[in-house]
């Protein structure tokens, strides 16, 4: 190794780590967002490598739409209790419950509801740092986004008063109250998490590779079939070979048609892919040009 | 994709006008970096808007939605696209003459900068302010984009011209690694492609030298710096007495049993083992992130640094710099400030502030304060003495930040002289 080049892993490897541990050593109180999908297990591989042999300095933290694909909640609680982890789970049910989270209907999509539950966590625990998952190349507002990004007390991000952020030089600094959210793998993007998940042969979900499941064609997309999402009158029930790029809410999160076993074969097709992975997923997403944006601003990821 | 590939970072300067965001468009574009549902978005967008036809690629780097709607480009926004031989990451920062702060912050990180230029337009006063900035911030390797060339007649006359005006130009900043390309990022040339129109250039197209400029060098790799972030004591019983250093190495190579300085305090140790969760290493290198241990037990804490190297770091209270002042607030000379250099946060204040410099014509200027934008030449001082090395020298060691203690807003980058 001494004599080669680092290759683009080894370096975002090295950056990643880096910035989780400045994060441990600036912020009193941080925690780590963990869902069992792709991105936050490449998180926690990156977390084992900054922090061992020691335990990890934070909990893991997941907020649960209880919209989630039960592999991806079997994932999360199989490998927190391997790394015999703290996992903290928080519930939107639990805001419903408390009424501060109102649903017009039961089954409608809830990603836009998590930055309340998110935020109820954070005042629960007082954490001062949460570390995520989110990648710059996913969305053109998480382009422009700080990897310390800078929240007030309401958890809002203000995209036109970032703080600069230069070198690897990372102001932490908040107020009591405030908070930061921290993104180690900002700069990665989605061929860079396969190839890492390749390389360090991670256990991810099953759903992530290709496997037959129903699905039903509506708006525009394949939704698979679950007990949230049930035929409608006239709606055909599919069988199809299926993956998923993204595994977040049941009801608007689509499958990508795809005969790839595993992570090899996955990076194969990523490479020639002609759709973005939000694009091809997230219904959500395409509401209008500035959701994401929109649901950042309120406090969201 | 291999597994061998590099990444590189960098960054386009130059105004809207000179079609930066039509040549990121372009780079895009052509290495097909660019998915269906995102052309489709902006071909509705251009279509929205009264566009004749042509797709507009500049509409790809429109992030915000204030932006859409000003059609201005507000902060900078990191793209990524990939080639068989490396990995990219574009720095876009908007050339509009307040956003100085965010071109040193996008150059912070980068290993080369293309700077654009409108063929019809030459070299104007906002390409040396792009060009001081990259030299200040120490910016490897410098690529003249001469753009529209289409407008010229693809004139070689007129490209060499250019050319020499700005070769005379960067030569008095010092900067020695620059390379002119002529192109016309609308119709393709000489972008990823070489085109028909650009014959008689014999250099490569931009894409191919974004692919092939060496930057194993842009590193210190001489003098071994490592400034210690996190001290790991995970007390289980397998690991009682584990006392490791957790660190990213910054520049320079380390070995087992290299015998190290630590700074402060100054004493000396050896390295016995680079502890990864990999596995543990004989040898370690920039920029590595791994864990040390030492041989002898010395009290030492975060912010503390190892170094070793023929040349030792500077070690005092008190040190010159180039300060980018980045906040709306002013400077306030009788205020103190806090100071974030490698992993050490010490209180500093201003002894002097020698003279600001315009950065469109490099004259210096003497200043009573700095506003948002401004550059200029501080003596400062801090409560604890800081481990540093020139910017020059070291990059990662040579700068710090400024943050306001009563808003905690990074207010100033530094770059010490």
């Amino acid at each position: 190794m001494s004599n080669q080049s680092f290759t683009h892993l080894d370096v975002l490897e090295s950056e990643s780590i880096h910035i989780m541990r400045e994060v441990a050593a600036e912020c009193k109180n941080p925690a780590l967002l963990f869902s069992g999908g792709k991105d936050s297990i490449v998180m926690l591989r990156l977390a084992e490598k900054a922090f061992r042999p020691a335990r990890l300095p934070f909990p893991l933290v997941h907020i649960d739409t209880e919209h989630n694909f039960p592999e991806v909640i079997a994932c999360r609680d199989k490998l927190a209790a391997d790394l015999g982890e703290r996992l903290i789970v928080r519930s939107l049910e639990g805001s419903i419950k408390k009424g501060t989270i109102v649903l017009k209907n039961a089954d409608q999509g809830r990603n836009a509801f998590q930055s309340v539950t998110l935020l109820e966590t954070i005042a629960e625990f007082g954490f001062d740092a949460c570390i995520g998952g989110a990648r710059r190349d996913e969305e053109k507002a998480r382009a422009k986004e700080r990897i310390f990004s800078f929240r007030d007390e309401f958890g809002q991000w203000d995209p036109k008063n970032q703080r600069p952020e230069l070198w690897d030089t990372y102001n932490t600094r908040v107020h009591a109250g405030e908070n930061i959210r921290v993104f180690p793998i900002s700069n990665w993007t989605e061929m860079d998490i396969w190839e890492y998940i390749a390389r360090e042969k991670l256990y991810i979900p099953d759903i992530y590779y290709a496997h037959e499941r129903e699905v039903i064609n509506r708006d525009n997309g394949i939704l698979p079939v679950s007990h949230l999402v049930q035929p409608r009158p006239g709606e055909k029930v599919e069988k199809m070979m299926v993956r998923f790029r993204t595994v977040g809410d049941m009801t608007c999160t689509c499958p990508v048609a795809s005969h790839a076993r595993n992570a090899q074969e996955i990076i194969e097709e990523t490479a020639i892919t002609r759709i973005t992975e939000r694009g091809a997923t997230r219904m959500d997403d395409q509401t209008s040009e500035a959701s994401m944006e929109l649901r950042k601003k309120e406090g969201y990821f | 994709m291999s597994n061998t590939t590099q990444l590189l970072r960098f960054i386009t300067a130059g105004s809207v006008d000179d079609g930066k965001s039509t040549l990121i468009g372009r780079l895009l574009h052509d290495s097909k970096s660019i998915f269906e549902d995102q052309l489709s978005a902006i071909t509705k967008t251009s279509e929205r808007r009264g566009g004749m036809g042509a797709v507009d690629l500049s509409l790809l780097t429109d992030g915000l939605q204030a932006e859409r709607e000003q059609g201005i480009t507000i902060d900078v926004a990191y793209r990524y696209f990939a080639t068989p031989k490396r990995k990219f990451i574009i720095g876009d920062t908007p050339g509009h003459e307040q956003y100085t702060r965010n071109m040193v912050t996008a150059a912070s990180t980068a290993n080369l900068t293309v700077i654009l230029i409108d063929a019809r337009k030459g070299v104007l006063t906002q390409t040396r302010r792009h060009t001081y900035i990259a030299s200040l911030v120490g910016v490897p390797h410098i690529v003249l984009a001469v753009n529209k060339m289409d407008m010229v007649d693809y004139s070689e006359e007129t490209f060499d011209a250019i050319c020499a005006e700005y070769r005379a130009f960067a030569a008095q900043l010092g900067l020695h690694d620059m390379t002119c390309i002529p192109m016309s990022a609308l119709n393709g040339d000489m972008v990823v492609e070489r085109g028909e129109n650009l014959n008689w250039y014999q250099g490569s197209p931009l894409l191919e030298l974004l692919e092939n400029v060496v930057i194993d060098y842009d590193i210190n790799t001489t003098d071994f710096r490592y400034p210690v972030q996190w001290v790991c004591r995970p007390q289980t019983q397998e690991y009682h007495d584990f006392r490791g250093y957790m660190g990213r190495i910054e520049s320079g190579v380390i070995t087992v049993g290299d015998e190290i300085t630590i700074q402060p305090s100054g004493r000396t140790t050896k390295v016995k083992e680079i502890v990864t969760y990999d596995g543990n290493l004989q040898s370690a290198r920039a920029p590595q992130s791994v864990t040390l241990t030492l041989t002898d037990e010395i009290d030492i804490s975060r912010g503390d640094m190892f170094v070793m190297s023929a040349t030792m770091p500077q070690v005092s209270k008190e040190f010159e710099a180039m300060l980018c002042w980045l906040s709306e607030l002013p400077l306030d000379l009788n205020r103190k400030y806090i100071i974030k250099h490698t992993t050490r946060v010490v209180k500093c204040s201003f002894a002097r502030l020698d003279y600001r410099v315009d950065v469109n014509t490099l004259e210096q200027h003497s200043s009573a304060t700095l506003n948002m934008n401004d550059i200029a030449r501080v003596a400062m001082k801090v409560q604890l003495p800081l481990v540093f090395d020139s910017y020059i020298k070291n990059r990662f060691t040579g700068s710090f930040i400024v943050i306001d203690e009563a808003t905690n807003n990074t207010v100033a980058a530094g770059m010490i002289t």
